[in-house]
């Protein structure tokens, strides 16, 4: 979109707005509206709009689709991971009260890492699936020209 | 009663951009209406007193599911070709009393269930009250959905992230592959895009 | 008999919208406008769950003080993953729809049909 200009100049002003939004729902999903889901599709939301304005060569570079694999299962090993510590510290899995010296911390640490890796994931798996779509429409173009 | 107003007026207009997208032929005005469809129904969620969930089916439905269906309308129809859908080729008598007769069913069910907003109807009696006493002694978060989401019904968040996980991975399995090799012209097979 | 339908209304508006999503998926052809159909009747399950843990002049289920009435948060926690395997399931079908489209060339229902009886 190289005559656009208005859409290059807000959307550079207004991406890393909406990347600081993702984290804000992302930690204070807690105390108010929010979480892990929100905050993964809020952040491969911003990621989308700079591939819709710059092009999808430009956001690969920002991310590349190897890094994007490995952030997904990341996420799920957050997860589970957490489930097996609990295990390991001697409660039952995925019990968070034994993480911690007393319970209310350890289900904050818990409750805060689990949804990390959920976060995690999601953006992940949204940004992989988005930049299958849009690659598989390049290679028709290559395959008819 | 400002509530009800309230209500009706969005629940009317959800419903006619439902019976919009069955009347439409244009695609891109259907995936419009889709996306509009979706954004109401956020609105009617907050109405509903149901914060979380209206997030997430904003973000969710009028951002990712909206953009995933203009890539495929992108990738399936030729870009000089005016995208619509075929006209039916019969009338459409059976789906149409199949409907109806499914919609008055249905209709009939619900004569028995409580009213809407009732506070002492059984789904609110059971376990809600024991999640909202306990969930702020036991976990210390105010969120209750998150909360419940989060530490008392784990299990089900875990196997909601593998889903999410699994779906991903099918994706790329489907669409993610290297199609042709232009230097050879053979066919590949399902190459991995790194 | 007002207060009746002042009960009751929510949910048949609600019917509606979930068979005209039952409608487009079963009498349309095409298969894009298909997927939309059933994220239309996804969406009304999702508010009829909700609309049955709304309780009236209750608050958004987030403990503050002073607060004594709160929503349901059950069906909440119930419909958001309901949501996100949802958004799962309409990417997956979308991926079927390109692959159909690069075997058969087309995607509406009845040239697939046509083309799979004329082998």
């Amino acid at each position: 979109m190289k005559h656009n200009l208005i859409l290059r100049v807000v959307s550079k002003f207004l991406i890393p707005l909406i990347f600081l939004f993702a984290l804000y729902v992302q930690f204070h999903g807690d105390f108010g509206p929010g979480g892990g889901f929100q905050a993964g599709v809020i952040f491969s939301a911003a990621i989308i709009l700079y591939a819709l304005v710059f092009g999808v060569d430009s956001a690969k570079q920002v991310i590349p689709p190897s890094i994007l694999l490995f952030l997904a299962s990341l996420g799920v090993l957050i997860y589970a991971g957490t489930g097996v510590a609990s295990l390991m510290m001697g409660g039952n899995y995925l019990e968070y009260g034994v993480l911690a010296s007393t319970q209310l911390a350890g289900q904050h640490i818990g409750i805060l890492l689990i949804e990390l890796g959920v976060g995690i994931t999601v953006m992940a798996v949204m940004l992989i699936m988005f930049f299958a779509f849009a690659e598989r429409g390049r290679q028709q173009e290559d395959k008819k020209s | 009663m400002l509530d009800i107003i309230v209500d009706v007026a969005l629940l009317t207009l959800i419903a006619i951009h439902a019976i919009a997208i069955i009347r439409m032929r244009s695609l891109l005005a259907v995936i419009m209406l889709f996306s509009g469809f979706s954004f109401l129904s956020a609105g009617l969620f907050v109405v509903m007193d149901a914060a979380d969930v209206a997030f997430t089916e904003a973000a969710v439905g009028a951002g990712i599911s909206t953009i995933l269906m203009l890539a495929t309308l992108a990738l399936t129809y030729a870009p000089e070709v005016h995208k619509e859908e075929k006209l039916p080729s019969h009338k459409p008598w059976l789906p149409l009393i199949v409907v109806l007769l499914t919609g008055g069913m249905l209709i009939y069910g619900t004569t028995d269930i409580p009213a809407f907003g009732d506070a002492n109807a059984p789904a609110q009696k059971h376990v809600a009250p024991y999640y909202l006493e306990r969930s702020l002694p036991e976990t210390g978060v105010p969120n209750v959905v998150t909360a419940v989401l989060a530490s008392y019904r784990g299990f089900d968040t875990l196997g909601e992230v593998t889903v999410i996980f699994t779906a991903g991975i099918a994706v790329l399995l489907l669409i993610g592959g290297r199609r042709e090799k232009k230097l050879t012209g053979k066919a590949t097979g399902e190459g991995h895009e790194t | 008999m007002m207060e009746y339908i002042a009960g009751h209304y929510n949910y048949w508006l609600i019917i509606i919208i979930m068979m005209a999503g039952f409608y487009t998926v079963i009498s349309r052809g095409n298969l894009v406008k298909k997927i939309a159909g059933l994220n239309i009747f996804q969406v009304s399950v999702f508010l009829l769950y909700i609309s049955i843990s709304n309780v009236k002049d209750g608050a958004v289920p987030i403990i503050e003080e002073g607060v004594t009435l709160y929503s349901n948060p059950l069906p909440h926690v119930l419909i958001l993953t309901a949501i996100v395997v949802g958004v799962a399931t309409t990417a997956l079908g979308l991926a079927l729809v390109i692959r159909i489209k690069e075997a058969y060339g087309t995607i509406e229902e009845d040239d697939i049909h046509n083309q799979d009886q004329s082998l």
